[in-house]
């Protein structure tokens, strides 16, 4: 053991005030640092702080990345998305034998439980839920590191048996410190848990070791409230110990923007405003609010999809290519793009927002937003929002970037379509030419995740007629069934401390300054458009398009 | 659906792929690869269900090459070529052709093939019994990027291992290898933990196991120590264990999926390392379809010059 200057990333990054000072005063001093993020190497836990492992090689490629020791600690444990999302997750990513021996599981919630109650409830989520086989031994592995917690947020003795829980794990589970804090609590929680975290000393790392902070959205719900979000949170753990899930961008489509545009030569060239006509995200549901009346109203599908989700999508469809696939690079091109948007002058014209009124939804009929249990009638909520926005650099400058999202619309998907202008000239007659579309490549996010790519071919038979064609690649048919989900990717990389996949929160504050002005807007103009649940959205929103010379694709 | 097509021809056999994705309705899906499996009829089935398994992670045309002996001498001087195409439900994610060779064609089976590859796509040859002395010089090792062997399934294992280590060539890997990943994450895991120079090793495991040997050849190409060789009463590898100048690092399999992990100064902990089914190896195979360089380091077991470990 020595006290010799922290060597690798993970070290460096870990975040107590005086260690920032410290390394301000080293940088200024000229000491070499390494980058912060990538596929950095595991805390050192004792030993010789230099040491390389040779066990593991860079063309060994068979190994797997597998976090070092560690353990999660989940809050709000009985939460359904921790049921349906986190807890499986768990469970597959130790079946696919990527979690560390020792890894420990802490679940923190209000019942009455012991661990072997917790333990039964994640195996039932487990059961139900989990994407690969269930098997004892993994099961068994895993269920030896699982503890619970009985409490409120503001119960100090729960935070010290917390505490004491995560001081003993690391004796008998060697976990060396590591510690995961995933919030999956709802937002006005947050500076609770996290004063407390503070305040048991549980957000501080030991040397050698880490302490992070997982929190979900809403991160905030305009500028301001994500500011102070932020900074309560940065209070405690390091910037750069902070990881927002957004699920998306865990998903292997999305993933995959950046090897579609920057592994390959044949679609880069043509991904700008020589080519391009148009560029179309949407999402949308076709569930209604269910039973989360409480948190939607006030908030809308605008804070609650396009403020994160698509104007992700839609940095990483328009950004230019990062320096180096990590956190670092990709963070600087997606800030820059956030910041080249520009909102439409005429706020009206150029955005729309919509409620669900009743109607027939995929063979159900169904009740209108305003009828909706704990809603109030005169909510001006919009569950569907559209925006048209621009992006002020020489690759996009011209071409309008229309993003919508709703529920209770026809189906539930998530795409990205871009659109392509038309041929300058077409030597065919207006006759032959006349069923076809534009071209366009279309990134399906979700479900049936994969790429089509949308041209116009020959009919077959005599006269010469062209029509709409399209190719596909589903990663269904290609690359079946070992695709993980989502949670499973964004928590392994949590644990391994890579932060390439997580927006950071100069990106979440710039994509509110994008939607405040809209939101300001609406809130002063108008009411939300009334659209049959189970349609595409609102008459108007076809109007916004049409104004441009343009319509929705049906998804 | 199930086409029999009785001495045929490979553009035949074309012709009737074509027509079996025509009448289910599914022409052309993203098959990623071709898989020809070449084995007699006692394992063709197995190796056929494990290669079906794995077309669910990698859909695949699979051409099954079987050798058959004629009975009569007059029919060994016939040459004939027996197909059976199988679309759809029948063929698990892909398209499986089951090639039967009689005579004078069996020597020539690669002119078979050839025609049947998917264009442009990567080739892989698993030989799941009767491996070739030179894979890469096999007529249809010869048209794959990756062949795959099993000294498993040979008689003298530790002579087969050596037979491999001089006819190696890039592309070359054996199941024996691929059933170690477990292993060597778990070692590498463990390592990553301790963060101590090994300075002695040992692999126990049943007599004649030729993956205890790649692994102790790995470890000792890695970790430049000797790895002693401990027989047991097995099953497969049961142990292996580091020596570090604080204690020693042990993973212990005495029986069943179960490990214990032992690290200097930790408790012990359980994790799982199961024996994984044919099916799994070769999907965990089909991931990568480049030379497999740490393969062809274990193999010789020397050490190499170091090479700096992921930033």
């Amino acid at each position: 053991m020595s006290e010799q200057i922290p060597q690798t990333a993970e070290q460096e990054t870990i975040g107590t005030k005086e260690d920032k000072e410290a390394r301000a005063a080293q940088e200024a001093a000229g000491v070499e640092q390494t980058g912060v993020s990538g596929h950095a190497a595991p805390p050192a836990e004792h030993g010789d702080p230099d040491f390389t492992n040779p066990l593991r090689d860079a063309q060994d490629r068979r190994l797997p990345r597998i976090a070092g020791p560690s353990g999660l600690v989940i809050f709000g444990v009985t939460g359904d998305l921790s049921r349906k999302k986190l807890m499986p997750a768990v469970y597959d990513l130790a079946n696919r034998g990527l979690l560390p021996p020792g890894f420990s599981l802490v679940g923190f919630a209000r019942r009455d439980w012991e661990d072997q109650d917790f333990a039964q409830v994640v195996h039932d989520a487990v059961r139900e839920h989990a994407r690969t086989p269930f098997r004892e031994e993994v099961w068994q592995q895993l269920s030896e590191g699982m503890r619970f917690i009985p409490g409120d947020f503001d119960d100090d003795t729960a935070f010290k048996q917390l505490r004491s829980a995560v001081d003993e794990l690391d004796a008998s589970r060697g976990t060396g410190g590591n510690y995961a804090f995933y919030l999956s609590v709802p937002p006005k929680f947050f500076p609770k848990v996290v004063q407390q975290l503070k305040k048991h000393g549980l957000a501080d790392a030991g040397e050698d070791s880490w302490r992070r902070a997982v929190i979900e959205k809403p991160f905030g719900h305009d500028l301001k409230s994500a500011e102070e979000l932020n900074s309560l949170v940065h209070d405690v753990f390091d910037p750069e110990q902070v990881f927002r899930i957004d699920h998306y961008l865990g998903k292997e489509t999305v993933q995959n923007i950046l090897a579609l545009r920057f592994a390959n030569q044949m679609f880069e060239p043509i991904w700008n405003r020589s080519y391009v006509d148009h560029v179309q995200i949407t999402m949308a549901e076709d569930i209604g609010i269910g039973g989360r009346a409480g948190y939607y109203d006030g908030i809308g599908a605008a804070r609650d999809v396009i403020q994160n989700h698509l104007l992700q999508l839609m940095a990483l469809t328009a950004m230019e290519e990062p320096a180096a696939f990590d956190a670092a690079s990709l963070l600087t091109e997606k800030l820059k793009v956030l910041r080249a948007v520009r909102l439409p002058e005429d706020l009206g014209r150029h955005t729309v927002r919509g409620q669900y009124a009743d109607g027939w939804q995929g063979g159900t009929k169904v009740s209108g937003y305003l009828e909706e249990e704990g809603i109030d009638q005169a909510s001006t909520t919009d569950t569907y929002a559209a925006v048209k926005l621009q992006v002020d650099n020489r690759r996009w400058a011209g071409v309008p970037f229309y993003l919508r999202t709703g529920k209770r619309l026809g189906r539930r998907v998530t795409e990205i379509a871009v659109v392509f202008q038309r041929a300058p000239h077409s030597p065919f007659d207006s006759t032959a030419t006349e069923e076809l579309g534009s071209n366009a490549i279309v990134i399906r996010v979700q479900p049936d995740e994969g790429m089509t790519v949308r041209f116009g071919s020959k009919v077959p038979g005599t006269s010469m007629e062209i029509r709409d064609v399209t190719m596909d690649f589903a990663y269904g048919e290609s690359f079946t069934e070992s695709s993980p989900e989502a949670y499973e990717r964004l928590i392994l990389d949590v644990l391994l401390g890579d932060a390439n996949l997580f927006p950071r929160h100069q990106e979440v504050e710039e994509s509110w300054k994008i939607l405040d002005p809209i939101e300001q807007y609406w809130a002063t103009h108008g009411r939300p458009a009334q659209y049959a649940s189970g349609s595409w959205g609102p008459a108007e929103a076809d109007e916004m398009l049409t104004r441009d010379g343009r319509s929705w694709r049906r998804p | 659906m199930k086409i029999d097509l009785t001495d045929t021809t490979a553009s035949k056999i074309n012709k009737a792929l074509v027509q079996g994705r025509r009448a289910i309705g599914t022409p052309a899906v993203g098959m990623v690869l071709t898989m020809v499996i070449v084995t007699d009829e006692e394992n063709a089935y197995d190796s056929i269900k494990a290669a079906e398994e794995a077309s669910h992670e990698h859909p695949s045309r699979t051409l099954v090459v079987i050798k058959r002996q004629a009975r009569t001498p007059r029919d060994r001087t016939q040459s004939r070529l027996d197909a059976e195409v199988r679309v759809g439900a029948d063929a698990g994610t892909g398209e499986t052709v089951v090639l039967r060779t009689y005579g004078e064609v069996s020597d020539h089976a690669d002119s078979v093939v050839l025609p049947l590859l998917l264009p442009d796509a990567p080739v892989v040859v698993w030989w799941p019994v009767e491996a070739p002395e030179v894979p890469s010089k096999d007529p249809l090792g010869a048209l794959a990027q990756r062949r795959i062997t099993d000294l498993y399934a040979v008689e003298n294992p530790l002579e087969a291992l050596q037979t491999r280590v001089r006819s190696y060539a890039p592309g070359d890997t054996d199941l024996a290898w691929t059933r170690l990943t477990p292993w060597r994450s778990m070692l590498a895991a463990a390592l990553d933990q301790a963060r101590e120079r090994v300075i002695s090793a040992a692999v126990e495991a049943e007599a004649d196991n030729p993956a205890a040997e790649l692994l102790a050849r790995w470890l000792e190409a890695r970790l430049h120590v000797r790895v002693d060789r401990v027989v047991t009463a097995g099953p497969v590898v049961t142990a292996v264990r580091l020596g570090t100048e604080r204690g020693e690092i042990v993973i212990d399999r005495p029986e069943g999926p179960l490990a214990t992990l032992t690290l200097p100064g930790q408790p012990p902990r359980t994790l799982a390392l199961k024996v994984r089914a044919t099916s799994e190896l070769i999907a965990e195979e089909l991931r990568r379809l480049d030379a497999d360089e740490m393969y062809a380091i274990a193999l010789n077991g020397e050490a190499t010059e170091e090479t700096p470990a992921h930033v």
